[in-house]
């Protein structure tokens, strides 16, 4: 099971837009065209010890290549570890498949709650009253995207097919993911290694902006301002993130200009906390926090749990409120409170 | 090992580590275990019955008068329940007392008390020994109708229905709930015992008879709907019932009143006095009713509601549940848990005490009378706030 | 024995004394490894007065006392080997002093840990005292006089380095007050600038006397308390890691730990440290040096920090309610650990050692161990779970932890509370002059041998020339 680069994509690329917008790594003139084709060629580069693995290049790269995949093959190949290795190891002991996962009453839609409990709590409500009771949950469902951070795409390789097997078992033709990493896994990842995907990922904004609609009669339109906090995992998936503005129109939320946006996004940070020490991570999460202070938002809107967990009291210390972007729409429909 | 004491969850009982914090409420402020407070011994204590059971289960120990008053002086307070640190070992604990209480009641050697208790019900369908005749005389006067078609069965209980300030509290519930409008009907001398004591107490043969009989009863009269007046009745018709086919809405008085309240009636001119508020165990930690009765209290403009230092589910019990307000195992004295509750709820500085149950009402106002303190406090029912404030 | 029980009902009350089976039977035993042993009579005393006249009836009538806390020591201290009277001390619970600027606490024998906290919380929030972890039912005379340790020792030492004064009840049944108190009203010091007497009552596991009365100091107790975790899994790290950190002398509590499950922390070593600040400032100011501090872990891949999201409240947690519900892993209620005290750069070894016995036992372990001063030395604890429904394995733990004992004295450790085994093995290798003071003491003390006997058995051997 290969990454499917395409080295000569990447050779002839005339922007190198994935290193020349990295926003951690500054090159000299022609020096980011080298640093790809030593990476590629399997040579020593400054790649393998200082990328951060924000996921950023996977949207620069306009060209459908893979350039974070291909550094994280070449940090294992190299034996280079990103993360400590305990941390490392952490991660590949504690979402370990158990054979105990949740299953829910699944037919022909599951409602993938990954390996995040607070997922369980978002997938619940009028919004999701339809698919609720099919929900699946435990490592057999996880999506393993989270070890490329720790460059270990063998994880990946290792555990997606079990993964996608797994869902096969039960008989699905579609699994609504709630978190942009299994979402990405399926649709970006799985690809990038030639890994069929039998069943039809249905990203959860999608299926939130239908069901907004169906209840548009019920939307009370909140007249907030609001920051959005985009993760990592949604440069695996850029065609999706006009998504989050189509969804906060519609439930009269207004998201506010920064500078960290769009494909300037700051990522929370908190990975880059444990690869590369806290003076960087605080450096990122002091300037994307004062940006979402300065941009007059109320609000700061998530879509990862993860970062919603690592951020949340900054947040508020910054005196906005953190909300994922779910609880807002139910906001909107009257099942949550701003208190709540 | 064959056991010579067989019960239900035999095979979890040796996993109690008697650590004690099933001693404790939450913040360890002080031991919330009302027998072990009472009388001061390990064995005394939630863990200390545990591996006494063993013990007998065993055989290591016979069933003496001393291993059954141990048994029975457990107040089914939940406490342990509510604190205990092994996640699937804690949800047993009442069971397994409850379990090794019925185990005594086949042998035949339950303390006196307890034994006369289940006689009195079983014969005069009372703890009282009082005719059943007898039983709707609280009620003379009042004007609530007999059950017929209303919405809500008033469900009374052998308490308010026979004893003095369970009367009392019974009147003033019941009338409050007519003066409101509510569709109520009560049983009067056609109401059975619910049988929640004589569950805890481990008379299950007793407790089936009257559960039956109830649904029987309540199904016939086309009850749908029943309000409580005690939280024990509410306990047992909500949990227990189901499982003899008795599916009925049950509430408590407090959470009727609460919503009432919410929907603005009665309209409450006001009174001006400072509160605290004792909840009840079996509204509280058994059916996680908290909010209801504050809401209530909140609702009367000028009142002022001060916790007590132990509070919703880390309130210390009044002593009665368990059998013991007709057993009385606990005792009186200074270490009793209702005078010890009374002196907490006298901390607050509070001049009015309310309740919710018409049994912590009569416990906490013996409790009263033993501190010698009627001119500071005065220990009153929900009902009868709201009625002072209208 | 009918005369002593009316006696002891004339000194504590019918409800203070017991003799019936069932008190006799619970009494008789801890939740640890070790048999029963049935007393003759419990009594729950709840005066220094009482204590006294029982101490002076048992001399009288030659029947050994056994202390007696909550009994969560788990190595057998308060079973009674000789029979006789437990003193189940803790209706003796009241907190009878605060002093706020002199930071101390006067407490009765039986007052427990939980307690103190809520008193603390309630009139006092801005002391606090080191809180084990043990379950908040222990107390905490018990607690010092078996040298335990708390949430403040990595700073200030063993809980009973925090003594400020003793009220004993010796066992020639006169009341003895020690160190300050001894002269005035103030609890400040248990002996210095004195001849530090504590010394013969603290570590001696209730055979010279009944602590009735005990001083404790509180420290300053900050705003906020956070957590970091670092993890290696290079165990030949740890005494290196633990050097950096103590350096910094900025931390409220180093913990190292490890254990099998879940797998989370499998195949690591996990150093959880605490530190408190007022602001907020102060708090991120002191994360940021442990950082630094072990950045060259980080720089070499060998060791980072986890992040806590999901366990933080957990950790933080005073006392741990885990360590606890560690007991209930087999199913089966018990746990027991031998925790030696010895020096951090035997760490390795003594890691080694707790996987060799959980494989050579066949019984499930965990271990963790605590810095003390500083790091001048540590609490290295090894821990069995148990099935209480299994003689077996109760029986495998037992020789798990005797050789986990010897081991500790093999590498010049220390025992921590030593059941009575263990404290054979102790004297034996003790230097001898040094077990004969042990012995003069004892006599000196408790020359009718009446105190928790069975244990500290210094008169079984012969008097040095």
């Amino acid at each position: 099971m290969a990454l499917q680069f395409n080295e000569n994509l990447c050779l002839t690329c005339p922007t190198v837009d994935c290193l020349e917008k990295c926003q951690y790594l500054a090159f000299g003139p022609g020096e980011a065209a080298q640093e790809m084709r030593k990476l590629i060629q399997g040579e020593d580069c400054r790649l393998l010890t200082e990328c951060r693995t924000c996921y950023a290049c996977e949207e620069y790269c306009r060209r459908g290549n893979h350039p974070f995949y291909l550094i994280s093959e070449r940090r294992e190949e190299k034996g280079i570890y990103t993360a400590p290795r305990p941390i490392t190891r952490q991660w590949y002991n504690m979402t370990a498949m158990q054979g105990k996962p949740l299953i829910g009453a699944v037919g022909e839609r599951a409602l993938s709650l990954c390996f995040i409990p607070l997922l369980g709590e978002l997938g619940r409500g009028k919004l999701f009253e339809e698919v609720e009771a099919a929900s699946v949950f435990g490592p057999e469902f996880m999506c393993p995207a989270v070890h490329s951070h720790f460059a270990k795409m063998s994880v990946i390789k290792e555990r997606l097919p079990q993964v996608i097997a797994n869902f096969v078992k039960l008989g699905v033709k579609e699994v609504i993911c709630l978190h942009d990493e299994c979402y990405g896994t399926f649709t970006s990842i799985a690809p990038a290694y030639g890994i069929e995907v039998p069943f039809t990922p249905v990203y959860y904004m999608d299926y939130l902006l239908t069901r907004l609609d169906e209840l548009k009669d019920a939307i009370r339109p909140l007249g907030i301002k609001v920051a959005y906090q985009r993760p990592c995992s949604n440069r695996l998936i850029p065609q999706k993130h006009r998504l989050v503005r189509e969804i906060l129109d519609r439930i009269g939320a207004v998201l506010m200009e920064r500078t960290y946006q769009d494909e300037q996004a700051l990522c929370c940070g908190e990975i880059i906390r444990t690869i590369a020490g806290w003076r960087l991570a605080d450096d990122i999460q002091g300037r994307n926090l004062e940006d979402m202070v300065q941009s007059g938002a109320e609000y700061c809107v998530f879509n990862c749990p993860a970062c919603q967990t690592t951020l949340s009291a900054k947040v508020r210390a910054k005196g906005l409120k953190p909300v994922h972007l779910i609880d807002l729409c139910k906001m909107a429909l009257g099942e949550k409170t701003k208190e709540d | 090992m064959k056991r010579v004491h067989e019960i239900e969850h035999a095979d979890i009982v040796h996993r109690c580590f008697r650590c004690g914090y099933c001693k404790f409420p939450e913040d360890y402020v002080d031991f919330n275990c009302p027998s072990y407070r009472a009388f001061g011994w390990d064995t005394y204590s939630p863990g200390g019955r545990m591996w006494l059971i063993r013990a007998w289960m065993n055989g290591e120990l016979t069933t003496t008068p001393h291993l059954a008053e141990i048994l029975y002086s457990c107040a089914a307070c939940d406490n342990c329940k509510e604190q205990c640190v092994f996640p699937r070992f804690k949800d047993y604990l009442p069971e397994i007392f409850q379990e090794a209480k019925a185990e005594m009641v086949t042998e035949g050697l339950v303390p006196p008390k307890v034994r006369d208790y289940f006689k009195a019900v079983a014969v005069n369908g009372n703890p009282y020994k009082l005719p059943q005749a007898e039983r709707g005389k609280w009620a003379q006067g009042l004007g609530l109708p007999v059950f017929s078609d209303q919405e809500y069965l008033f469900y009374v209980g052998c308490v308010g229905s026979y004893d003095e300030v369970g009367q009392k509290m019974a009147r003033s519930v019941g009338k409050l709930l007519m003066d409101l409008g509510l569709s109520v009907g009560i049983l009067g001398d056609r109401e059975h015992c619910d049988g929640n004591e004589v569950r805890v107490m481990g008379e299950t043969g007793l407790f089936t008879a009257l559960a039956e009989e109830n649904v029987i009863q309540f199904k016939a009269l086309g009850v749908k709907k029943i309000v409580t007046l005690d939280p024990h009745a509410l306990n047992t018709f909500r949990r227990d019932y189901p499982r003899f086919r008795g599916d009925f809405e049950v509430r408590h008085f407090s959470e009727v009143l609460a919503d009432r309240l919410a929907e603005g009636e009665p309209v409450l001119k006001g009174w001006k006095v400072r509160v605290t508020f004792h909840d009840p165990c079996y509204l509280g930690r058994h059916n996680g009713i908290y909010d209801a009765p504050r809401r209530v209290l909140q609702a009367i403009p000028g009142l002022e509601l001060i916790e007590m230092r132990r509070n919703r589910k880390n309130a210390f019990c009044c002593g009665g549940g368990g059998g013991n307000f007709f057993t009385d195992i606990l005792g009186g004295g200074e270490d009793a848990p209702a005078r010890v509750r009374l002196r907490e709820a006298l901390d607050t500085g509070a001049e009015i005490l309310v309740v919710a149950c018409p049994q912590c009402y009569k416990m906490l106002d013996d409790a009263l009378k033993a501190e010698g303190k009627e001119e500071v406090m005065e220990v009153i029912d929900l009902a009868e706030a709201v009625r002072r404030a209208g | 024995m009918e005369h002593i029980y009316r006696s002891l009902v004339a000194i504590v009350g019918e409800r203070g004394v017991s003799n019936r089976p069932e008190e006799l039977w619970y009494y008789s035993r801890d939740p640890g490894v070790l048999e029963p042993h049935r007393p003759d009579f419990v009594v729950t005393p709840k005066t220094t007065e009482q204590v006294r006249d029982i101490v002076l009836l048992a001399r009288k009538e030659k029947i050994p006392l056994v202390p007696m806390g909550n009994g969560m020591a788990l190595t057998g201290l308060v079973i009674p080997l000789k029979g006789g009277i437990v003193l189940d001390m803790k209706r003796m619970n009241r907190i009878l002093e605060v002093n706020e600027m002199g930071r101390y606490a006067v407490v009765e024998g039986g007052t427990s840990q939980g307690m103190l906290k809520a008193y603390l919380k309630d009139h006092h929030p801005r002391l606090r005292h080191s809180l084990p972890d043990a379950p908040p039912t222990t107390t905490i005379a018990a607690n010092v006089s078996l040298h335990g340790q708390g949430r403040l020792t990595q700073q200030y030492g063993f809980n009973s380095d925090m003594v400020t004064g003793l009220e004993v009840v010796l066992p020639t049944g006169e009341v003895c007050l020690i160190g300050s108190p001894s002269l005035g009203p103030y609890w400040f010091s248990k002996g210095p600038t004195l001849p530090d007497l504590s010394g013969l009552f603290l570590g001696w596991l209730g055979t010279t006397g009944i602590i009735t009365k005990v001083g404790l100091k509180l420290y300053p107790n900050k705003k906020f308390r956070d957590v970091e975790l670092f993890v290696t899994d290079r165990v030949e790290l740890v005494p290196s890691i633990l050097y950096k950190l103590t350096h910094l002398e900025m931390l409220e509590d180093i913990n190292v730990w490890f254990q099998p499950r879940p797998l989370l922390f499998k195949d690591n070593y996990h150093i959880t440290l605490y530190f408190t600040g007022d602001t907020v400032e102060e708090v991120e100011f002191k994360r940021h040096m442990v950082w630094d501090a072990l950045q060259e872990f980080m720089e070499s891949k060998d060791g980072g920090f986890m992040a806590l999201d999901y366990l933080k409240d957990t950790l933080l947690e005073m006392p741990q309610r885990g360590v606890a519900a560690f007991a209930d892993v087999p199913r089966g209620g018990g746990f027991e650990y031998s925790g030696p005290i010895t020096l951090i750069e035997h760490y390795p070894a003594y890691a080694a050692k707790v996987v060799e016995l959980a494989h050579k036992y066949d019984v499930l372990y965990a271990s963790s161990a605590r810095l003390i001063s500083g790091g001048h030395s540590m609490m290295f604890s090894i821990s069995f779970a148990f099935n209480r429904a299994d003689p077996a394995m109760m029986g495998r733990v037992k020789a798990a932890l005797d050789e986990a004992t010897a081991f500790a004295l093999d590498m010049g450790g220390i025992p921590w509370k030593p059941n009575h085994f263990e404290q054979r093995l102790t004297l034996e290798r003790l230097n001898p002059n040094t077990r004969e003071l042990m012995r003069r003491i004892k006599m000196c003390l408790d020359p009718d041998g009446i105190m928790n006997p069975g244990n500290w058995e210094v008169n079984e051997y012969e008097t040095s020339a």
